[in-house]
């Protein structure tokens, strides 16, 4: 039979971000939303606690854990506030994994220690104002010029790529074109503040207020050619990698957000009292709350499973895809209810339901949209 | 620098406690055990201190078999070693018979300071650490929120209500430390991990050497005769400002001894 119980090690680490979520982040991560503010105080205190090195062997300054124990922590996060999940998630699983993955040691050795540390912040460049879920499509451009690539062109949506810990960005180039016409894709390291890369001013997005998110200019951007992260031409075959885990990540999120509703919900139903009793005794309130906690425990299920299969080097694609695709929507769903059972105050910002309805939406696009992965689903079956 | 540090678990400090109806002791099942909130700001000056200037710190706890998982807390934050004294005869045991044991257990064992939180968030008499100092014939630097040691020397400042004394003492010394001496760690998963491997030392009341008739409920100064469940939530005062509001509140505050 399965067994979905946490090991010990594990329960230990979801029980300790708990802690830290419930202390350190809760009490303050509001006030940093309304102001659009990124908490770099957390960031660091979540950079000696080790959250940026869990999958990543100590060599390089890891713990030496692996990539489900980033997934609770992720989720713990979440069910507090998802701007520091999404910097976190983004940290590891786009900024240090691919230099982890396929860089090369001297990469490693560079920049693991500090971007392990959470001393350092990673970026990953893939999407263009006209690629998104066509990936593949890109109009940047990275040429060889003697010892250096020359980087053009344009990436939006970065996470994590403007803020004053920001040490690089992985950012996917066209380096040519391959025997059947088709653009080679390679991924190329740019560090923080070289001369040509801008970093645009931040954007105003609907929620993750308190994470960093920016669009990018690379105008005649020149990098050692030993920027190169992985094989030339293998850059699409890579970040189709990052993308499949880091889809368990993100559901691991969703799964987070939608505890964090469940857990809002019951608090208020509970105390909350109209026409003489508590309005968790109306049971058009208390089936909310069991359908929600039904939809959390089925994506915290999806995505336990996902993970187990990673760690066990089976394939996973199909159920990161399947859980990526559940968590997400169900989280919209549990905090569209969240907000309805808060009543007029699900509407104030001050309220967290409120935070958790602004950040959902986005979860259902970023990482491969819902489209995306049900396209994955169908092919895997054979349809579509 | 070796340096034991004494840490308890205690009901979940949010968490409704309860007596048991039995006997009328803290119902350790109504409530999760963590460890004592100051507790960990004891095991993180411990740390420090070692970390500083080299040493080994030892977690050492009395309490029943769930109070291992509050060693291994201690050893998840980076002590290397842990001491779980745990004996069905201590259940119920006062302040007094806990001094006791803890003072058998901590002696002859070269420990150049030993760390206690100030209190513990359950009885919150912050008497222990005294009672060990006084026990094993050395000074009680208690409720310090500075720590700096030099050779066999211990400056600490001690809180007071006006702002702090500073008090220097020989080693060994028994130390308590309030909240603001630090801000404790929580633990890594590489930590997490590397506690598995660290020792916990079981010790009953036997091997401490006490008689197990000076402990335990039986034994204590003091027990609980009855109880009763704490009182609703009362409704507020409310007053309204009609342009003496202030002096209403400061008689009321004055009236409920808050003032």
């Amino acid at each position: 039979m399965p067994d979905f119980r946490l090991s010990p090690e594990h329960e230990d680490l979801r029980k300790t971000v708990e802690a830290f979520a419930h202390d350190v982040v809760a009490p303050v991560i509001g006030d940093f939303y309304e102001r659009e503010e990124f908490p770099y105080d957390i960031v660091r205190q979540m950079g000696d606690m080790g959250l940026f090195g869990l999958p990543f062997p100590e060599e390089y300054g890891g713990m030496g854990g692996d990539y489900f124990a980033l997934c609770l922590a992720i989720e713990e996060l979440a069910r507090v506030d998802s701007s520091v999940a999404i910097t976190l998630e983004a940290g590891v699983s786009l900024g240090a994994m691919p230099i982890y993955r396929f860089g090369t040691e001297e990469q490693k050795q560079r920049w693991l220690p500090e971007l392990t540390s959470g001393r350092m912040l990673g970026a990953f460049g893939l999407t263009e104002s006209s690629s998104g879920s066509d990936a593949g499509d890109i109009a940047t451009t990275a040429v060889r010029d003697g010892d250096e690539w020359v980087v053009n062109g344009a990436k939006v949506f970065i996470t994590n790529s403007g803020t004053d810990i920001t040490g690089l960005v992985t950012v996917t180039a066209r380096t040519g074109t391959d025997e059947a016409g088709r653009p080679e894709i390679s991924a190329i390291l740019v560090p923080s503040g070289t001369p040509g890369f801008t970093v645009a001013p931040k954007y105003s997005k609907v929620g993750w207020n308190a994470s960093d998110t920016h669009e990018l200019f690379f105008d005649d951007v020149r990098v050692p050619a030993e920027n190169l992260v992985g094989e030339r031409g293998r850059g699409y075959a890579q970040f189709l990698r990052i993308l499949d885990e880091g889809r368990i990540a993100i559901a691991a999120l969703a799964v987070g957000l939608s505890q964090g509703c469940v857990d809002e919900s019951v608090a208020y139903a509970n105390s909350r009292q109209a026409f003489g009793k508590p309005i968790g005794r109306n049971q058009a309130m208390s089936f909310k709350i069991a359908d929600m906690e039904a939809r959390t425990h089925v994506g915290r299920l999806a995505y336990y499973e996902a993970g187990a299969r990673l760690l066990a080097g089976e394939p996973f694609k199909h159920q990161a895809a399947i859980a990526k695709l559940v968590a997400t929507e169900d989280a919209v769903t549990n905090a569209r209810e969240a907000t309805q059972i808060f009543g007029g105050y699900g509407f104030m910002n001050e309220y967290p339901v409120a935070r958790f309805w602004r950040d959902s939406k986005v979860l259902e696009v970023g990482e491969g949209t819902s489209e995306v992965q049900r396209m994955l689903i169908a092919r895997e079956l054979g349809v579509g | 620098m070796k340096i034991a540090v004494c840490v308890k678990q205690v009901p979940d400090t949010w968490a409704e406690k309860k007596l048991t109806d039995a006997d009328r002791t803290l119902d350790r099942e109504s409530a999760d055990g963590v460890m004592n909130e100051l507790d960990e700001y004891a095991v993180e000056e411990a740390l420090l201190l070692t970390e500083a200037s080299g040493g080994e710190v030892v977690a050492v706890s009395m309490g029943p078999d769930k109070a291992e998982e509050t060693v291994r807390k201690a050893l998840q934050m980076g002590a290397d070693s842990g001491i779980h004294i745990v004996d069905d005869s201590l259940h119920g045991s006062d302040a007094i018979a806990t001094s006791l044991v803890l003072s058998k257990v901590l002696a002859d064992k070269g420990f150049d300071l030993i760390i206690f939180g100030s209190e513990s968030t359950d009885a919150r008499m912050s008497v222990v650490p005294a009672m060990v100092a006084e026990r094993l014939g050395v000074p009680q630097m208690t409720f310090a929120n500075k720590v700096e040691v030099a050779g066999e020397t211990l400056k600490i400042q001690r809180q007071t209500e006006y702002g702090y004394d500073e008090v220097e003492s020989s080693t060994p010394a028994v130390v308590s430390v309030v909240e603001k001496i630090n801000e404790p760690r929580y633990p890594s998963f590489k930590g997490i991990m590397a506690a598995k491997k660290k020792p916990i030392e079981t010790v009953t009341v036997a091997d401490a050497g006490v008689d197990a008739g000076q402990v335990g409920l039986a034994a204590a100064w003091s027990q609980v005769d009855q109880f009763s469940e704490r009182p609703p939530k009362a409704a507020g005062v409310k007053i309204e400002d009609d342009g003496s509001g202030g002096v209403k509140i400061a008689e009321y505050l004055s009236e409920q001894k808050f003032i």
